[in-house]
């Protein structure tokens, strides 16, 4: 069932140019897996997006926050109008601070019941995220109260894990689990990002962001801006869908647009229309 | 409890690193200053003109890298400034190094300026006393508030680089020491799948002192909190046991970046700040400078013009060297404060250490 909710009230993205390719940030869809990018710019303001979005859309959410703090992403939440802390007691967000489980992992005993800890591949090597996977699994596998729409998974960002002794292969293995678990089974979201560059020499990670290219439905790439740095725009988003096209909406082109970031909203335009040159 | 009304995350026995500046605890913290803006406590790095380009200061819980010059003398001089800012601000100390002994680096730390400024405020404060409120004079009797919320020091000072720190001064501050071939011999109990055994001891020796001094908020009976500054001198070289900078294939690349994660997590739920150097002009290996990086909060490379054509080029004439801002931490905020320009370019004179926007072409 497609929930389509148009928002008003302290929207992150505001002046939407057109509405085609942007709408589909504002859509819940289905049993999708976005792909956010970036180059040369940081892109965590889309996950910010994302994470509020899907809890003002009723979703169930499991974020998986690796590289911040929770105390981050909960100031940032409240600028958008939604409380980290709230969502979390009433069940409807599962949220691993991936810095303090790893600080447990090592300085802390380990609790002799209840569930491995998520990144205890730190500790033990190997190379398998398995322990992570059956995290996300029981967090977003639906109980008989719970009364949310679809589960998403949101994860920032998978380039850390290979920052962590990972290898390519592990890394889309477990994304591999998670889409059939999370899209296939469960019919909920995916929404990844990751850090690509241009002439990178981390063969890794282009291996991993070229895989997870070929996988998604929606690409969101950010990126600073090609000619250098401007002070009012900040850099530009290319939409990039792929895969089957949702029957009721229209299969798009890719579409570039750029953006400035301010303290509670992001600003988009056409290029070449930031209110700096007009 | 206050942090709950400010919206902070609230951990049980564990103090959150970031809060907002309303605060009265942290407030009082010496040498620091709130960031009003992102709710933020800032550190002073040693060096005015860097706060400036950094947006004020460093936060507490983050890192800063400097990405070494060639020879090292620059990035040891910022190492400087920023552990004699600690100790003149009032701060704890960890300073870890496996080249030279900790204790001779801080014999060798700059002085402060500070008799210019105590001339300053006292001739300030004489010519207050002698005048009579005329029309609040209700408030004539009540003691005097201080204008900066800062307890006792400002935020921010001036060394000489000629003058060495004050044996007292040294005496009077809490420092720690790592220096890596005297912890050898110790054996470390926790086990990290694949890391240099240096970088196990120096995250074990760190986590110790941020528990038993109380830094993480785990000993609440102590009344006056304070602020660690970690200093790790020359991160990466070969001295740690890594080889990442003397051979283009390393066995292990993923040492220096576990670390980086895993010290991370210690900043961020303590009240430190932490400064590291790497050499990267040494470190083949593009990709793992890229992994830093993005595992690093401030990121500032140094290049100077010793030994390079520039440095007999009158255009530069003025200049020690380049200093390139690659990062800048985009922390409880969609955006963050870059300067405006990015071609900066630095100054050592005896008394100043100045980076300035330059004009020439690069």
């Amino acid at each position: 069932m497609i929930v389509r909710k148009r928002r008003r009230i302290q929207t992150l993205f505001r002046r939407i140019v057109s509405v085609g390719s942007l709408a589909l940030l504002f859509h819940v869809f289905q049993g999708r897996f976005t792909l956010l990018r970036d180059t040369r710019t940081d892109g965590s303001f889309l996950v910010h997006h994302f994470l509020s979005f899907y809890l003002k859309a009723g979703c169930k959410v499991c974020f998986v926050g690796l590289i911040q703090s929770f105390s981050h992403y909960n100031v940032v939440a409240q600028k958008l109008g939604v409380s980290l802390p709230a969502a979390k007691e009433r069940g409807q967000l599962v949220f691993l601070e991936g810095l303090k489980s790893c600080f447990e992992v090592l300085f802390k005993e380990e609790p002799p019941t209840g569930q491995p800890n998520p990144l205890q591949f730190i500790r033990e090597g190997g190379s398998n995220l398995k322990a992570l996977y059956e995290f996300v699994r029981t967090s977003l596998t639906p109980s008989e109260s719970d009364s949310w729409k679809c589960p998403v998974l949101l994860v920032d960002d998978v380039s850390v894990l290979l920052s962590l002794g990972m290898r390519p292969v592990d890394v889309l293995d477990f994304i591999h689990y998670c889409r059939v678990t999370v899209c296939s089974q469960l019919k909920g979201n995916i929404v990844v990002l990751v850090h690509s560059s241009e002439d990178s020499d981390d063969t890794e990670n282009e291996l991993v962001v070229n895989a997870l290219c070929h996988q998604s439905n929606l690409i969101l790439w950010a990126e600073g801006l090609a000619t250098g740095f401007c002070k009012d725009i900040h850099g530009q988003l290319k939409i990039i869908p792929r895969g089957p096209a949702e029957p009721s909406t229209e299969r798009d082109l890719p579409r570039t647009y750029q953006y400035k970031i301010q303290d509670r909203n992001v600003t988009f335009f056409a290029r070449g229309m930031s209110t700096a040159v007009l | 409890m206050a942090a709950l009304a400010t919206g902070g995350a609230v951990r049980r026995g564990v103090a959150p690193s970031f809060r907002r500046a309303g605060e009265p605890g942290l407030a009082a913290l010496p040498g620091t200053r709130p960031s009003l803006r992102r709710g933020q406590l800032l550190l002073s790095s040693g060096v005015p003109s860097l706060d400036a380009v950094l947006g004020g200061g460093l936060a507490v819980g983050t890192l800063l890298l400097i990405e070494e010059d060639k020879y090292g003398i620059y990035s040891n001089l910022l190492f400087k400034y920023f552990l004699a800012e600690g100790i003149v601000s009032g701060h704890h100390l960890f300073v870890a190094s496996a080249k030279e002994d900790p204790a001779d680096i801080l014999k060798e730390l700059p002085a402060p300026l500070l008799d210019e400024v105590n001339e300053e405020e006292t001739v300030f404060k004489s010519k207050e006393s002698q005048d009579y409120m005329k029309i609040a004079w209700r408030y004539q009797n009540l003691p005097k508030m201080e204008a900066s919320p800062a307890a006792s020091s400002r935020f921010g000072h001036y060394y000489d680089v000629s003058k060495t720190l004050s044996p007292e001064l040294l005496q009077s501050t809490k420092c720690h020491h790592f220096f890596l071939p005297e912890e050898i011999s110790l054996h470390p109990n926790i086990n990290i799948c694949n890391m240099t055994s240096g970088y196990i001891r120096l995250l074990q020796s760190i986590q110790r002192i941020i528990y038993q001094e109380g830094f993480d908020g785990s000993h609440p009976q102590k009344k006056q909190k304070n602020i660690l500054r970690i200093g790790i001198q020359n991160l990466g070289s070969v001295l740690w046991g890594e080889d990442i900078s003397c051979t283009d294939n390393p066995e292990d690349i993923y040492s220096l970046t576990k670390f980086l994660y895993v010290l991370r997590s210690l900043l961020r739920m303590s009240l430190s700040a932490c400064i590291i150097t790497v050499p990267a002009h040494l470190i083949q290996n593009k990709a793992i400078m890229e992994r830093v990086t993005n595992l690093s909060d401030t990121v500032v490379g140094l290049e100077s013009f010793i030994g390079s054509e520039r440095e007999t080029n009158p255009l530069y004439k003025d200049y020690h060297g380049l200093i390139h801002i690659h990062q800048i931490p985009q922390l409880n905020s969609l955006i963050c404060d870059v300067s405006d320009t990015k071609d900066l370019a630095f100054r050592l004179k005896r008394k100043l250490f100045t980076i300035e926007v330059h004009m020439y072409p690069v």
